[in-house]
């Protein structure tokens, strides 16, 4: 078998590399790396590296790169798309042991870090100075910020803050050819083409990521958070433009549903109102003045949008136990059904109440439900499908409602995924997104970091000939999607 | 308020038959940036027109050869700005221009870079294709992230047809403190006093003081101007927003120069000891410097703290404009290059002499 073969081949050198230890190779040391967070795709991989060092991850490149092995970089394997998800064939390098913070720099607000530390250990280890690492994705506890970087991560604080792109200045890259990169700076610029903003959320596909330099913030003086209850989610969504349009930025501004409430409360008691179509969370932080300011204008706004019922976190306490439910919806909604599937889609937010009603057809129609949670503020949406996947043919069918979806993001001037990447999970969807020129100036890109298609092949960005041939399947409104790309 | 995609795509497409290279043009504000690049004008200043913009969204979709006033005007009108403070240099300026060299005004250390506003654009590139990157909304990882690339590569990647910016409120109010101070001391100070919960939105450091903006609530920025000057001394300037402009526009007397102005972008606390006047921006990661000093010399000394110099003003035309990269940089953004613009047609040179 040709897997063995490369096996063989690669196993002796890399023991001139790594100490025994950081090689797996075995069947039961090789089952926990066959998934990431999707854990509907499994793969065991040819191998698994565990470097602890950039000159180790340089040599493995390089080695890899001489016998045209692939090569799949992970971070914590908490990737809700599958962007980890190792190959038969191809060599899977974890990042785990990068997990130390090299530097921080309280004057310049900066951090020095190994792709391994975990997002929220970077604002840990920062707060003495009275800073923190802004994005915040769900994950943040376990994910780690190489991953970060290779997927763009967002979180619930991205309308104020930015996304990960905006919150970090330097990262040291590997090439596939095991060459070390410096890409971006200390400065607030560096010459040439923005390669910093092309490596984020590139999902592993142009280079394995070695270190990173983050921006810090001040950590707010006051946060303060609103739950305001509608009986209609249109007027939630009005709220949320009407609040935009007065000139407030939140820091944070979610809203869940009514399934999505009721199994936030009956899991976490955050005091929910169940009676409510929806629920608007608005955070504001800043200084003690600002927000003191800030939250009377807020009140009066939501109340005026038609909000039933508004209350402010009275203190600190009440304060987490409204996020508790938002952040506990994931898993409050898993209690629901034997399994969920989380989509990411993102659209102008004038579309909520359009995209809400489509979903709930096509719930209907699968008779699948959903619970949706909210990223309002940004548009990005999370459709929690609840369905079984020991009942045959169940998984199939919520991945077909699941794309519908997106199509009808897309439809909607948005995009298929805000924050989770395409990875393995919405590859299909990419043809929807893309016209063929499009998919090939992306193939182009990835050409000119990586000519031979080792790092994470397969991910990301579909080839022209899977379009097509899911083309041959999908056809809409009567018109074939590429009527102008060669079939082969 | 006209599209003229077909006609700019069939003017490629021509270019690319020929192979002859296209020096692309908006309106033409900005052409003493970067290496001189000759052919065939495309001008995009038709292409012009605001094609959406919902304040409530955040976010305005223009053609590229829209005036930037006019993208001014319309966000003002509902109490919003582009928050990168742009520098025109000229009535003409348009947004295609602005993105394409990514030019950000003194807001840009604290509020973001105009790479930082860019959310998708429609560009045609050097195969005369259409495409489009990014879209309309905050958060979009579909695919890589082509259209912020666009932004600071000066058209040598492709020629922008339409960009969509996330936009933000204008603040209340604004009140600018000067302090003085030596160099090195007001970089530290304005350092320590960006890592407080304070509005601080640009600083300035120039005959020895240091001019700081706050940009708030009125109430947040007069408590934040009081603290500011009990902590340093300092006092609130009346008229501020001439001082500002200047510094954007670069029609302050400092740069009113025949001598070389180097502009250096570099760690924001670095302490450098540079013979020639001065103007500090950014917190100190923007450095302009008057200086006979030979360019190259001057890469040398700043290169190895992490920085880089452009040639910005009055440098003889010998001279790279942007600092030179090393040898895997360079081979990597050279097939960068490739990958859009095989024929290297468009604005060939502009960024590096050598592609």
């Amino acid at each position: 078998m040709k897997t063995d073969v490369i096996k063989q081949t690669l196993l002796p050198a890399l023991m001139d590399i790594l100490p025994a230890e950081s090689i797996l190779s075995k069947a039961e040391d090789l089952h926990p790396y066959e998934c990431d967070g999707l854990s509907a795709y499994r793969q065991t991989p040819l191998l698994v590296v565990l470097p602890d060092s950039i000159d180790q991850v340089q040599q493995i490149m390089r080695l890899c790169h001489q016998h045209k092995v692939a090569v799949i970089a992970r971070g914590a394997g908490t990737g809700l798309s599958g962007g980890a998800l190792p190959l038969a064939d191809g060599v899977l390098l974890s990042l785990a042991k990068f997990k130390q913070i090299l530097q921080i720099d309280p004057l310049a607000r900066t951090a020095r870090v190994q792709p391994g530390v975990r997002n929220l250990a970077i604002s840990d280890a920062c707060k003495p100075h009275g800073l923190y690492y802004a994005p915040d994705p769900s994950s943040q506890i376990a994910c780690t910020i190489g991953g970060n970087v290779a997927e763009n991560s967002g979180g619930v604080h991205c309308l104020k803050y930015g996304l990960t792109v905006h919150n970090i200045l330097k990262l040291e890259i590997i090439t596939v050819d095991g060459e070390r990169l410096t890409v971006g700076s200390e400065a607030l610029d560096s010459p040439g083409y923005d390669l910093l903003a092309l490596m984020t959320g590139s999902e592993g596909m142009l280079g394995i990521i070695v270190e990173v330099t983050v921006k810090l913030l001040p950590i707010p003086e006051q946060a303060k958070v609103i739950m305001a209850s509608f009986d209609d989610v249109y007027n939630a969504g009005n709220a949320v433009a009407n609040i935009i349009s007065a000139g407030i930025i939140p820091a944070g501004l979610e809203m869940m549903d009514k399934l999505a409430i009721k199994a936030a409360e009956d899991f976490i008691h955050a005091d929910y109102p169940l009676d409510a179509e929806a629920i608007l969370l608005c955070e504001l932080d800043g200084s003690r003045l600002e927000v003191d300011e800030q939250i009377p204008h807020t009140i009066s706004l939501l109340r005026s949008s038609g909000a039933s019922d508004i209350q402010l976190a009275k203190d600190e306490a009440e304060r987490e136990k409204f996020w508790q439910g938002r952040k506990s919806a994931f898993p409050a909604v898993g209690r629901m059904a034997p399994d969920y599937y989380c989509m990411d889609g993102t659209i102008p937010r004038r579309e909520l109440a359009n995209i809400l009603k489509r979903i709930a057809d096509l719930s209907a129609d699968y008779q699948l439900p959903v619970a949706n949670v909210f990223h309002a503020g940004d548009g990005n949406m999370h459709p929690l499908i609840l369905y079984d996947a020991n009942i045959e043919g169940e998984l199939e069918r919520t991945e077909e409602f699941g794309a519908k979806i997106l199509e009808a993001c897309v439809a909607a001037g948005g995009t298929i995924t805000g924050e989770h990447g395409v990875g393995m999970e919405k590859i299909d969807q990419m043809c929807v997104q893309f016209q063929p020129a499009e998919l090939a100036q992306f193939h182009a890109i990835k050409h000119a970091f990586d000519p031979d298609t080792l790092l994470n092949p397969g991910k990301a960005v579909p080839t022209l000939h899977r379009c097509a041939e899911l083309g041959a399947m999908h056809v809409h409104n009567g018109k074939l999607p590429h009527p102008d790309l060669p079939r082969f | 308020m006209t599209d003229h995609t077909k006609h700019l795509q069939q003017q490629i497409l021509a270019a690319c038959r020929d192979n002859s290279a296209c020096r692309i043009e908006g309106g033409n504000s900005k052409a003493f940036i970067g290496n001189a690049s000759n052919g065939e004008l495309i001008s995009t200043a038709q292409h012009s027109g605001i094609i959406s913009y919902d304040a409530s969204e955040l976010v305005i979709t223009a053609r590229s050869g829209t005036p930037l006033s006019e993208i001014q005007q319309a966000l003002a009108a509902n109490n919003q700005q582009l928050a990168f403070e742009p520098p025109a240099f000229s009535e003409q300026a348009t947004i295609g221009g602005s993105i394409a060299c990514n030019l950000s005004g003194p807001a840009r250390a604290y509020l973001g870079a105009a790479r930082d506003f860019v959310l998708g654009c429609r560009l045609i590139n050097g195969k005369g294709e259409l495409l489009q990157f990014g879209g309309q909304v905050m958060k979009n990882v579909a695919g890589y992230d082509a259209s912020r690339l666009m932004a600071g590569a000066y058209g040598t990647l492709g020629v922008l047809l339409e960009i969509s910016l996330k936009v933000l409120p204008k603040p209340q109010s604004q009140i600018t403190v000067k302090i003085p101070q030596v160099a090195n001391d007001a970089i530290l100070i304005i350092n320590q006093l960006a890592a407080k919960n304070l509005p601080i939105t640009a600083s300035c450091y120039l005959d020895h003081h240091l001019t700081i903006r706050l940009n708030s609530s009125q109430q947040n920025t007069v408590a934040a101007s009081q603290f500011i000057c009990k902590q340093t001394g300092g006092r609130v300037i009346e008229d501020d927003k001439g001082f500002w402009q200047s510094i954007r526009e670069q029609t302050h007397q400092f740069f009113d120069s025949s001598t070389p102005v180097a502009r250096l972008s570099v760690p924001a606390c670095s302490q450098l000891d540079l013979a020639g006047e001065q103007l500090i921006e950014w917190g100190g990661a923007l450095r302009w410097l008057k200086t006979e000093q030979d360019i190259d010399s001057l890469r040398d000394e700043i290169k190895p703290i992490g920085g880089h110099v452009t040639a910005y003003k009055n440098f003889k035309p010998s001279a790279e404009y942007f600092q030179p990269l090393d040898s895997s940089n360079k081979l990597l953004q050279q097939r960068l290059k490739q990958a859009f613009d095989p024929a290297a047609i468009l604005n060939p040179g502009r960024l590096y002499k050598e592609f």
